[in-house]
């Protein structure tokens, strides 16, 4: 039981009258990287923030770590050890780089603040050279950096990346992706992946979904996911 | 009333009602009223050189059955709705979304039709015939100041504090205007016309304004904005207190009251009762004014209407949303923000010239920075844009202020000295906190598209961007 | 000799500088973009495509440098020192933006019509015909709406088009800024990341799009993108940009085998494009175990060029 670290069982969200989850299951264990991949609108993005408890779920149960933490409000939801890497990266723009990374790391009230910043700043030395500068004006790729590492300093025990390599160059998705299998292999950190870069995120996945239209089709270990035609065919191949 | 009773009886079983569930209730409650009110109000009986007659009253009746329809109506809309899990905008139910968009149709077609009826409905209220014409009035004349700031605030999202400053450009022309310049230019016979020449030329010199105005504060944004409007509304009121010989100053201006195209209101020959040949009565005063204003008023919406749909409109709102996104597009921002300003101060120019007409005397006092605040508090209490929410704001607000002078009664409770009206804007203020914590986005909080190719779908306030300045 | 897009270029950027207090986001950069040709420009984060867009619409001031849009008939527009909207205004220059933009509580439709907004003020008297509805507008408007609905065909909205645009999901987002910046009728398109968030399906929907964009439509575009199946897919002209020097320029070909850019931008192996090569990868990756982590440090960026660089100093304004 306390192997299964993230465990949704029949989630539903609504927007309005327009259902985006139609009733998901899913789980993360302990240690493992999970991801998701759905072509675009399929709700990947919804289920991230309905973990987050915003929008909330209108029926089923999240619970992490063997308590329910569907009706949590969003701050105590972090507090718990879940961080995440929002779409659309969200940083603060008016603050500078250190700064948002300081917001990052108030969840463990910065204990860790020097070594983890070290950290964030080794797997992207750019934000080491833009450490004072408003992260408003950091271009769009050093933004992804920053949102994801901001995630990282709350060392969270589940991390939840919304499309990390969006707007990265091909040589830091590379490096991207090698740190989470890193952070996963050496600190254990669970993984929750979504990834339009389905052919990478599978690669590393120990777990995998699909979901399209607000509904898991497939599920397997990343291997058994790629080497599936239909999954190719959608999601990795160009539709010729 | 029997419906009030009834109406609680309902309470609980009317949530999430479909919406012929609904029309059959307002059917059913309008029968209801119907039969209680035939006779009970229908027939009445005048005593008339003798004889006894039998009058009957169909205005009021309908009238009355009106007014109750549509307050189940706005109960069902506002009240009963409270969906189980209230407070979570985002999530609301199918069939509740469903149903509003069919009331959202009627309400405003309702509400007019209401407000056309109004004077003549206050008349049968023993008490109110006179006050009950002048609180609407009252209110009409914030609904279009407020339905005028709302093209600056809702439409084009510029935060404008300073919004009174307008209406007092107006009411100052129309003031200045009509007792000083108009007669020395054409003579006293043009007096009593003066307020069909002055009313558009007040409208057009507060555009003027709000253009001068606009000009060097465009560039700044929101916070930056609004504090500088703030000093423009407070700057005009000082020059009015101390321009003396312009002005007069805090002693203000006597002004002559609006004449029916030339025809004064007043008890003697070649006024309006005695062409018309009818009694005189003082009441007709108000009525004038009572459509004057609503017709001002049904401009003021109507053009607003008219220009969301050109582009103009769609660049005031495209500007609120994403001021960047719209430079990238080809749009003059800096042209486009200055003529949401100065079609506002238009708008708020015609009501001040009007409140001239009405009160007979302007001074510096009636254009406090409390104004602006309670314009802008109807404005964002009705819902950013919305023009209906307006009129519902308008209405609670204002008429609860006047509520406050009706309530004699809490003077037995309240220590010497202690007044209900020093209490209004505590209570006010209150209600507004309170509205604010379960409507944040204000009473009505959906955007109406301005075109659509298949089907007219309301946008969720939660998406509407409210600006930036 | 001179390159292709050299001979009759839509746009010619010269010598252009861009700095930011003491960092130097662009330096000394010049290139060509050709007629009717797609012109990509790519490089690292943080590189300064982005930047570059800002100067040819406007948003930015450059310190330094010339940027002329040459219009077919012989007319000539140095957009640096024309004011962002006149940019587009008149001398038809449309974008699109990095973190999108788009009017997200107005509807799809809705957005396409804002984008019109020169030709309908026009057409509606500067509001006063409009107000009274002459027929001219209603004409105009007309066709207005045509053309949104071209455009959402375009782009496969048409269905949404009345929903608001918030409520899109990413993907149709960027293509409804595509759109939307079209519907400004540019003759030059610029495009930041469009397929950024997109999957391999879709981005090669994308292509299509932006082919037959610069085909049927007549219209040069200028692409920032870092997914190469879009970029070597479709370009005619790849110009690459390092630490805001340009350090490559040529046809897809050369620039795939050009060492500087592999090193700078590309990465070792180039498993990221190519459909074909994912069979034998998948094949590869189901038979091995995966790769060993390859270390951070080997992905670290020059450090010589970057010691030079000073902490930026002042910055005004939000990004664009
Ligand atoms: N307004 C500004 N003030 C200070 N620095 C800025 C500003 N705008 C951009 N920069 C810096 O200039 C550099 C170039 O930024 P730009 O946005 O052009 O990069 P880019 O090539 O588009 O990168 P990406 O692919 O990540 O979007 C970045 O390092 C950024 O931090
Ligand atoms: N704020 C919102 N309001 C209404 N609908 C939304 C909102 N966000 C997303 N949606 C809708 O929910 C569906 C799922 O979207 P999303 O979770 O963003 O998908 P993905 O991340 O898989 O691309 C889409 O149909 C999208 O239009
Ligand atoms: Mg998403
Ligand atoms: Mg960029």
């Amino acid at each position: 039981m306390s192997d299964i670290l993230l465990r949704g069982t029949g989630v539903e969200t609504f927007y309005g009258k327009i259902q985006a989850l139609k009733g998901i299951d899913f789980e993360v264990r302990n240690g493992e990287i999970a991801t998701l991949i759905g072509s675009n609108g399929a709700g990947k993005s919804t289920l991230m923030m309905t973990i987050f408890g915003s929008p909330r779920a209108r029926s089923g149960k999240i619970e992490f770590d063997g308590h329910d933490i569907t009706q949590l409000p969003t701050h105590d939801i972090a507090r718990r050890g879940i961080a995440q890497s929002p779409e659309g990266r969200r940083i603060f723009p008016r603050m500078t780089v250190l700064e948002n990374l300081q917001m990052g790391a108030t969840v463990n009230k910065m204990a860790f603040f020097d070594e983890d910043v070290g950290q964030v700043y080794k797997l992207f030395p750019i934000l080491e050279k833009r450490s004072m500068q408003r992260a408003g004006t950091l271009s769009g790729g050093e933004q992804q950096m920053l949102a994801i590492g901001r995630a990282l300093m709350a060392r969270p025990r589940l991390l939840l990346l919304d499309e990390p390599s969006l707007g990265l160059a091909p040589i830091i998705v590379k490096a991207i992706f090698e740190a989470i299998r890193e952070l996963n292999a050496s600190r254990g950190l669970s993984v929750f992946l979504v990834e339009q870069n389905a052919f990478h995120a599978l690669r590393l996945a120990h777990r995998a979904y699909v979901m399209v239209n607000g509904r898991i089709t497939m599920t397997g270990t990343g291997k058994e996911l790629l080497a599936k035609p239909e999954v190719r065919a959608a999601y990795l191949e160009g539709g010729h | 009333m029997a419906a009030t009773a009834k109406d609680t009886a309902f309470k609980a079983e009317s949530r999430n009602l479909s919406p012929q569930e609904i029309a059959r209730d307002l059917i059913g409650t309008a029968i209801i009223t119907l039969l209680l009110l035939i006779p009970i109000v229908f027939y009445r009986t005048v005593m008339n050189q003798g004889t006894l007659l039998l009058q009957t009253r169909l205005p009021l009746v309908l009238g009355l059955t009106a007014a109750v329809v549509v307050g189940r109506l706005l109960l069902h809309l506002f009240v009963w709705q409270r969906a189980p899990e209230a407070g979570r905008a985002s999530t609301a139910s199918a069939t509740r979304t469903d149903w509003r968009e069919t009331v959202g149709k009627w309400i405003g077609p309702a509400m007019l039709v209401a407000a056309i009826f109004l004077p003549w409905i206050v008349q049968f209220i023993p008490g109110w015939e006179r006050r009950g014409l002048g609180i609407a009035i009252y209110i009409m004349s914030y609904i279009m100041l407020a339905w005028g700031l709302n093209i600056v605030v809702g439409l084009a999202g510029l935060l404008d504090l300073g919004y009174v400053a307008f209406y007092a450009v107006g009411a100052y022309t129309y003031a200045l205007l009509t007792t000083v310049y108009m007669p020395l230019w054409f003579g006293e016979g043009i007096v009593p016309w003066t307020f069909y020449i002055v009313l558009p030329l007040a409208g057009l010199l507060a555009a003027l304004w709000g253009v001068i105005l606009g000009f060097p504060v465009l560039r700044l944004r929101g916070d930056y904005l609004a504090i500088v409007t703030l000093a423009f509304g407070e700057i005009i009121r000082l020059v009015l207190i101390n321009w003396f010989w312009f002005t007069k100053g805090p002693q203000g201006i006597n002004v002559p009251k609006a004449t029916f195209f030339g025809l004064p209101f007043a008890d003697e020959p070649g006024s309006f009762s005695d062409f018309f040949g009818i009694p005189y009565n003082r009441l007709h005063f108000f009525f004038f004014l009572y459509y004057v204003i609503l017709g001002l008023a049904l401009l003021t919406y109507a053009m607003t209407n008219r220009l969301r749909r050109l582009p103009i409109g769609r660049a005031w709102e495209a500007l609120r949303e994403d001021e960047i996104a719209c430079r990238a597009l080809g749009i003059n921002t800096t042209s486009t923000k200055l003529t949401a300003f100065a079609i506002g101060a238009m708008f708020g120019g015609f009501s001040g010239s009007f409140f001239a007409a009405r009160q007979g005397f302007v001074s510096p006092e009636s254009f406090v920075y409390i104004e602006s605040a309670l314009i802008l508090a109807i404005v964002v209490l009705g819902g950013l844009g919305s023009q209906l929410g307006i009129v519902f704001a308008a209405i609670l607000i204002m008429g609860s202020f006047e509520l406050f002078r009706e309530l004699g009664f809490l003077q037995a409770i309240l220590p010497e000295g202690v007044e209900p009206i020093q209490f209004r804007m505590l209570c006010v203020g209150l209600g507004m906190v309170l509205m604010m914590r379960f409507r944040p986005r204000g009473l009505v909080t959906r955007r109406d598209p301005t075109v659509y190719l298949k089907e007219k779908k309301a946008v969720s306030a939660d998406l509407v961007s409210q600006g930036h300045g | 000799m001179t390159a292709a897009w050299s001979h009759d270029p839509e746009l010619k950027v010269q010598h252009l500088t861009m700095r930011f207090g003491g960092l130097t986001a662009i330096g000394d950069l010049s290139f060509d973009a050709g007629r009717k040709q797609i012109t990509a420009l790519i490089g690292p984060n943080g590189a300064g495509k982005t930047t570059v867009f800002n100067c040819i619409t406007g948003f930015y001031k450059p310190t330094e440098g010339l940027i002329v849009h040459r219009h077919p008939g012989g007319q000539e527009f140095l957009l640096e020192r024309m004011d962002d909207f006149r940019i587009t205004r008149h001398s038809k220059v449309a974008r699109t933006f990095q973190n999108i933009r788009l009017f997200g509580g107005m509807t799809v439709l809705e957005n396409l019509m804002v984008a019109q907004h020169n030709v309908l003020m026009a057409a509606s008297n500067w509001t006063v015909g409009g107000l009274f509805g002459s027929p001219r507008y209603r004409h105009k408007e007309a066709e207005a709406i045509e053309r949104c609905k071209h455009w959402l065909n375009k782009t496969g909205l048409i269905d949404r088009a009345d929903d608001p645009a918030a409520d899109l999901p990413y993907g149709a987002q960027r293509r409804l800024e595509i759109a939307r910046a079209m519907c400004t009728e540019p003759r030059l398109l610029c495009l930041d990341e469009p397929a950024a968030g997109l999957n391999p399906r879709e981005s090669d929907e994308l292509n299509k799009l932006l082919l037959s964009i610069r085909d049927e439509e007549n219209v040069a575009i200028l692409l920032i993108e870092h997914d190469m199946s879009v970029v070597m897919g479709i370009s005619d002209h790849i110009v690459v940009l390092d630490y805001g020097r340009k350090i490559s320029d040529g046809t897809p070909a050369e620039i795939k085998a050009d060492p500087a850019v592999i090193r700078a931008y590309l990465g070792v192996d180039d498993e990221q494009e190519a459909p074909a090569a994912v069979q034998a990868d998948i094949a590869k990756s189901i038979a091995e175990p995966p790769p060993p982590p390859l270390t951070i440090a080997k992905n670290a960026r020059k450090p010589v060029i970057a010691k030079k660089r000073p902490e930026p100093v002042k910055h005004k304004g939000g990004r664009k």
